[in-house]
């Protein structure tokens, strides 16, 4: 039996089922309200001086979660209400619960992912007293299990001996979780979102962790595909590894710059800039959250990517908020989004918004190797508008005495208009093309509509000849064209770029090992 | 003697006034004797400061104007080392908070 579920951190395992949801132990009532407080202050304790024992042997990630944990336990806000629902004449575990449960609730409800998945925490803060309260210390996996079960708990994680492998499944849980943070930066292969419950969760089982399944009790030929897979995943990861560090070039010699995409400043702490040729694009509708962000915030954000980046190009994309990104307070509620005022179009009718950003950039434009683009270009006039901007926030800035420069200006090619007629900017410094957005307009199917994915390939002639004629079209004229999608860190993609001319790729920092990996497979 | 003050600050870190932020956060607040709240409005809802369960519950994320307010003895220092912690993104790296 397969069942098909969301990947959260690649990988495979082979092992043992584990219920993660046997019931607990049943707690035996006090005779008085004393006892009571007394059994839940003990049974707090005891959970306190454990989550202790760990952060002792935890890393700096994991002893962040235990710290935060130890410190919603010590916090009277919650041990005070379920003091006080005890001398109403609520057991000690009971009204543990309802005050724990409560606080559950309220993350539950929160629009926000990070939010939602701190109610994984708060159960397990739950849990743990509960278990101190039944002397149930919890029972522990066998080595080299996968735990499968409606949510994992951080500290079961963190229990857990991973040394011997094993995996997690489970029929909730996010890939925004704690756990599917731990389970990343550690190598545990985890499935979240499993579409059907386990019908029992006993024997062998089977994690592809890669693609998103679980096979419960396993043919032998399952078994000899699973292993398959597995081994031909650790050979990949460990021979894209050799790749990282060298600058990419093909089976015939040519050398193709791959750069990266980053969304947050912070992304770069993660990555070694000797890995990249640059970073060929920097999303900024990270900054536009609840609140619009001031100049000073914005150029502090843009200085920190392009004091990492030293030498090498930084292009960042001027705010591309609209479509699915919408921003309150600066967007405006459409019928069809993605046709309508977004990118550079809500940008140019902000302007007031759009000259904040564009100051922050000048001022940041002296501090490194930084070029700036439009998303969203369907007309030359759009580029002449926005260029013109930069111009007049920069006479402002020299007559306030203020450093700044203005950096190249190029274009997101990303509207069919552009990509058919690229004639009409040959003045632009240079080119992005943004494969996402071109796909889904070339082949008229919404990017988030799961009913039309099977439509949505880069692959397609038709998309493939437009990146073709710009590549060529650039090539002609002078001006650089690299490739900011998706498609350009999937290896299945990668071959047919290089073939339509482009030499310049911008992937995800985790996708750049394989990248680089599959350009040298290439022959062109 | 008492006093009373109140500043706001913007929180630039990447994922706001959340976890492990929420602990240093209040056990810096523990260490005045005044009364410290936070808000993320002028007008309230006040938090307890010194509370990670209240803190918490504000889900203030990355771009909110923090409102801070003191009273008591030595609320202007509480309200200025507050600030300041923020300000210094919390002192994190923020490496281990990266999404997926």
């Amino acid at each position: 039996m397969r069942i098909e579920g969301v990947p959260a951190s690649a990988g495979y395992a082979e092992g043992p089922l584990f219920d993660l949801d046997r019931p607990p132990a049943v707690y035996a009532g006090k005779a008085t309200a004393a006892e009571e407080k007394t059994a839940l202050e003990a049974a707090i304790g005891k959970a306190v001086s454990r989550l202790t024992a760990m952060v002792e042997a935890a890393d700096s990630d994991a002893a962040g979660i235990l710290e935060f944990h130890i410190a919603m336990l010590e916090d009277d806000a919650l041990s005070g209400p379920a003091f006080a629902a005890i001398a109403s004449g609520r057991t000690a575990d009971v009204a543990w619960r309802q005050v724990l449960d409560a606080e559950i609730a309220g993350y539950e409800a929160s629009d926000q992912d990070y939010f939602r998945a701190r109610a994984t925490d708060l159960r397990d803060i739950r849990d743990q007293v509960l278990r101190a309260l039944t002397e149930d210390g919890g029972s522990t996996a066998p080595s080299g299990a996968i735990l499968c079960g409606e949510d994992i708990a951080p500290t079961r994680f963190l229990e857990t001996d991973w040394s011997h492998g094993g995996g997690i499944a489970l029929k909730a849980g996010s890939t925004a979780s704690h756990v599917a943070m731990l389970a990343r930066s550690r190598g545990v292969p985890m499935v979240v979102g499993l579409r059907e419950p386990p019908a029992s969760l006993a024997g062998m089982a089977l994690l592809d962790a890669e693609h998103g399944s679980i096979v419960l009790a396993p043919s032998p030929a399952e078994i000899g595909a699973f292993r398959q897979s597995s081994s031909s995943f650790a050979a990949r990861q460990g021979m894209a590894q050799r790749f990282l560090a060298r600058p990419a070039v093909t089976r015939a010699g040519t050398a193709v710059r791959v750069q990266v995409n980053i969304a947050d400043p912070s992304d770069v702490d993660a990555i070694d800039i000797a890995t990249c040729d640059g970073v060929g694009l920097m999303r900024t509708e990270f900054l536009f959250g609840k609140t619009l962000p001031d100049e000073e915030t914005q150029y502090r954000a843009y200085r920190k990517v392009l004091d990492w980046a030293g030498d090498k190009p930084v292009t960042i994309r001027t705010v591309d908020a609209g479509g699915d990104k919408p921003v309150p307070g600066f967007t405006v509620e459409e019928g069809n989004p993605f046709l309508g005022l977004r990118g550079i179009r809500l940008s140019l009718a902000r302007l007031d918004i759009f000259r904040v950003q564009i100051r922050a950039l000048l001022r940041a434009a002296p501090h490194g190797n930084l070029r700036v683009m439009f998303p969203m270009i369907s007309m030359a006039d759009e580029y002449e508008r926005a260029a013109a901007l930069f111009a007049e926030e920069q006479t402002a800035l020299v007559a306030r005495g203020i450093a700044q420069k203005v950096p190249p200006l190029g274009i997101m090619v990303e509207v069919p208009s552009v990509a058919i007629a690229p004639e009409g900017f040959a003045g632009v410094a240079f080119f992005s093309i943004g494969s996402n957005d071109l796909t889904q307009y070339v082949m008229a199917a919404a990017r988030d509509n799961a009913a039309v994915a099977h439509l949505n390939s880069v692959r397609h002639p038709a998309v493939l000849r437009l990146i073709g004629s710009v590549t060529a079209f650039g090539r002609e004229n002078g001006i650089p064209v690299s490739l900011c999608g998706d498609a350009g860190g999937d290896p299945a993609a990668i071959p047919s770029l290089l073939e339509a001319g482009l030499r310049d790729l911008s992937v995800a920092p985790a996708q750049l090992a394989m990248a680089k990996a599959a350009i040298a497979d290439v022959s062109v | 003697m008492s006093a009373a003050a109140e500043a706001t600050v913007l929180i630039t870190h990447d994922v706001g006034l959340h976890a492990r932020p929420s602990v240093k956060f209040t056990k810096l607040a523990k260490t005045f004797a005044a009364d410290v709240e936070i808000a993320l409005a002028a007008n309230g809802p006040w938090f307890d400061a010194k509370s990670i369960v209240k803190v918490m519950a504000a889900k203030a994320p990355k771009g909110t104007v923090l409102h801070i307010r003191a009273s008591g003895n030595g609320a202007d220092d509480a309200v200025r080392a507050l600030i300041d912690l923020v300000q210094r993104d919390f002192d994190e790296d923020a490496d281990h908070v990266r999404s997926a």
